[in-house]
């Protein structure tokens, strides 16, 4: 800053005064480029005591629709029954609420005390001592942790300790509208391969009438288009990384798996495509902007309940496949307590309270069954009144769930645990800038070739340390 | 910067009039009511910018705690072999000089108008100047999807009975939205500050050149835009100062897509620090763009006042 200083103050020297208080704002400003780029905000404690002995909790979740539901029903539903503590909500879009939460932990902040991850953060993180071990909080009878789906509890299960507990659970599978498949005189086999999809999406695609063959994600973002991308990728014989590190992203498996999901949206998806990711796609489903639809299983319980204007008209089938025999991915949004929370009894109050038995009842009786948080508990799968209301997709979704194996997904064996992602802390910076090439790829503003090309080259920067 | 200046101011002083120095203690006690100030300024920018420089010059990860050490120059060296962070500058320069060009132009164009009276002038100020006044997230947010949604944006709606049909304009036009957009924000700005400029001109000499025969353009030429100079100046300079460090509009609208298309430099630092969180490295990055941004701060400067100063005021 002395050489700043000292330039700026030459200058003002030489011109009239006027320049002077500019000059001064020019100095500042660029100092505070730099440093409001720099500094990480060490704020205060979100959570504090009050004075009537209530404890206030900050939570983080992710802006999907089932988290808003949870955020309507803690006002009736827990703050009733636990005077004592009060629960703050901070919802974030999916990308800022990595970054935010990933912040948070690693610098200590202590901005929230509940926070939304993934099983990609399990490993890392607990290991780091960024989150609070479960395990004493969910040995409670009452709680039943055995009822969790065991997938989804190993995925945030690291060396035998309980990390997060799951609030739903999802694989991914093909979602797509009877009546207008059949009026375009067509069926879906009960497995579909990508290529028989691609087939049906180019027959269903009606852009006169504002109707896409099939809404595929391409959104920046890991889990946003690559979450979806990546298990094409799976299928297709292609993966990030071979058994010594290697990147393989410019391998021909790879290559084809990408200039597949590229050309099947440019000849049957939806338009702007690359600024849609699961909310997107799930508005134009519901908006029957689109016929089919590849994502999160989770979607069909907002997609096929009320008051959703398609709810009745959707058929489901497995994630397609090329080269494997599934391809569905394993995602958990769970909650789980920062390391350094010192509200983690109220913290475990209101997460018990969030992903409890009681929890998914209270909100059937409130929003009807097919609503309820799916892939989490064994307990709702076997309820009757789930499975009448959500028997298209419970069964299914159950099923994709159970079939995922998150160590060896593709075709080949992968030094890395994940299906959409690679189980390491770079893969969020790694994986953010190869969306964004991907991206740039739907939008046809780059070769799918030299898209993966620059790809390749970020992923050998980080391969470095691992080999 | 209280200190800056006076260090450098005295000799200044001394070649104009013979120096009459005050004795010591004098002069501390002349200062005593600025040191609150002083050492206000010095902790909010000089601490933090020794940390930053600090920190530039350590491995440090955030994802792999406890592996901080000091590496000397290395993340220097990263950054200049760094292929995304030569775009970064190259994007920087595109979003800085773009807009302001623009909105110092359509702004003077604005303001030209705005200075006759026509009827209901006080509603259309306020009109104008209202972009400036929503919050730049705010902004971004309706850019986005009100205006340039491929699907349900308004733009594509107005167009479409000239033939233009779904454009995603956001990816396929990447960098002409978000110049766009900040031309939009930024041009109310530049529009008050020619307005004060254009009111504050006497009425006497722009009559007298009438009377002289002088036509409006030629009025405008020899008169008014001389007499503008300083306003222009300040739009041009206080614009770039503040459109350099955009970030809201990318951050909403492309998150520095497609590819690096509309990444510039205070994005590409916040996907480091905040997303790859390598401290070391965002920390060189930050205290290189602002040594940058110095020296060419100067340099244009000096450039713009003395261009300005041969043509304007002498002609």
């Amino acid at each position: 800053m002395n050489v700043g200083s000292t330039a700026v103050a030459v200058m003002s020297n030489r011109y009239r005064r006027r320049r002077l208080t500019v000059s001064v704002i020019a100095a500042g400003a660029v100092v505070t480029l730099a440093l409001s780029a720099c500094s990480s905000s060490k704020s205060s404690s979100g959570s504090s005591t009050g004075s009537s002995g209530s404890t206030t909790i900050k939570v983080a979740v992710v802006d999907n629709p089932l988290m808003t539901t949870i955020e309507k029903l803690t006002a009736s539903g827990f703050s009733a029954s636990h005077p004592n503590v009060k629960v703050k909500f901070v919802t974030l879009d999916e990308n800022t609420l990595r970054d935010q939460v990933t912040k948070d932990v690693a610098a200590g902040g202590g901005q929230f005390d509940v926070v939304m991850i993934g099983p990609n953060d399990i490993p890392t993180w607990s290991k780091n001592g960024w989150i609070k071990d479960l395990t004493s909080y969910a040995s409670d009878p009452n709680y039943d942790v055995n009822d969790i789906i065991k997938p989804i509890r190993d995925a945030l299960s690291s060396s035998g300790k309980l990390y997060a507990v799951p609030f739903y659970g999802e694989s991914s599978f093909l979602m797509y509208r009877k009546d207008l498949l059949q009026a375009a005189g067509q069926t879906m086999p009960a497995n579909p391969t990508w290529q028989q999809v691609a087939d049906i999406a180019k027959k269903l695609n009606n852009p006169s009438k504002g109707v896409s063959g099939i809404c595929l994600r391409g959104k920046t973002g890991w889990g946003e288009n690559l979450a979806a991308l990546d298990t094409v990728v799976n299928t297709f014989g292609g993966q990030w990384f071979n058994m010594s590190w290697d990147p393989q992203l410019t391998s021909p498996a790879f290559q084809e798996a990408v200039t597949f999901y590229v050309n099947l949206i440019h000849d049957a998806g939806e338009t702007g495509a690359a600024n849609d990711g699961f909310n997107e796609c799930l508005n134009n489903m519901e908006q029957g902007k689109s016929a089919m639809w590849y994502d999160a299983t989770v979607a069909a319980s907002t997609l096929d309940a009320p008051p959703s204007p398609i709810a009745g008209k959707l058929g489901f089938a497995p994630a397609p496949v090329v080269k494997t025999s599934a391809s569905g991915w394993l995602w958990a949004w769970a909650l789980s307590i920062e390391g350094s929370s010192k509200h983690a009894d109220a913290a475990w109050q209101f997460m018990n309270w969030a992903t409890s038995k009681d929890y998914i009842k209270y909100d059937a009786q409130k929003n009807g069954w097919a609503a309820v948080p799916p892939g989490t508990r064994v307990s709702t799968y076997q309820s009757p009144e789930y499975q009448k209301a959500a028997g298209d997709f419970a069964a299914l979704t159950l099923k994709s769930i159970q079939s995922v194996d998150v160590n060896h997904p593709g075709v080949d064996p992968q030094p890395y645990s994940g299906i959409q992602y690679v189980g390491i802390p770079e893969f969020a910076d790694l994986g953010t800038k190869v969306s964004q090439e991907m991206t740039a790829a739907i939008a046809g503003q780059e070769s799918v070739s030299s898209a993966l090309s620059k790809s390749q080259g970020y992923a050998q920067q980080v391969a470095q340390s691992y080999k | 910067m209280t200190t800056s200046t006076s260090t450098v101011a005295p000799p200044a002083v001394e070649t104009r009039h013979v120096p009459v120095r005050p004795p010591r203690r004098q002069g501390w006690l002349r200062r005593l009511p600025l040191l609150p100030a002083l050492v206000f300024v010095v902790v909010v920018t000089q601490i933090p910018f020794l940390l930053t420089v600090w920190y530039s010059l350590q491995s440090w990860n955030l994802l792999h705690p406890g592996t901080k050490h000091f590496v000397g120059l290395r993340n220097y060296r990263t950054i200049f072999s760094d292929s995304i962070f030569r775009t970064a500058i190259g994007n920087t320069l595109l979003f800085t000089v773009a807009p302001v060009i623009l909105s110092i132009v359509i702004g003077t164009c604005i303001a030209l108008l705005l200075d006759r009276r026509v009827f209901g002038r006080g509603v259309l100020r306020t009109l104008i100047i209202s972009p400036f006044l929503v919050m730049p997230a705010a902004a971004a947010l309706v850019w986005k999807f009100t205006i340039l949604d491929p699907v349900f944006g308004m733009l594509n709606y107005v167009l479409k009975p000239f033939g233009v049909h779904h454009v995603d304009w956001i990816n396929t036009h990447s960098q002409a939205t978000i110049i766009t957009v900040l031309t939009w924000q930024w041009t109310p700005f530049m529009v008050l500050i020619v307005l004060a400029g254009l009111q504050s001109q006497s009425q006497d000499i722009l009559e007298a050149a009438r009377v002289d025969g002088a036509g409006a353009f030629r009025i405008f030429r020899s008169l008014t835009l001389p007499h503008l100079r300083p306003y222009l100046e300040l739009g041009i300079l206080l614009g770039s100062i503040y459109i350099v460090q955009a970030f809201d509009a990318i951050f909403m609208i492309t998150s520095g897509g497609p590819g690096q298309k509309t990444t510039n430099l205070p994005y590409y630092i916040y996907e480091v620090a905040f997303r790859a969180f390598d401290i070391g490295r965002a920390s060189a990055m930050g205290v290189v763009v602002v040594i940058a941004t110095i020296v060419i701060a100067t340099l244009a400067l000096r450039l713009v006042s003395s261009l300005f100063s041969d043509e304007g005021m002498h002609r």
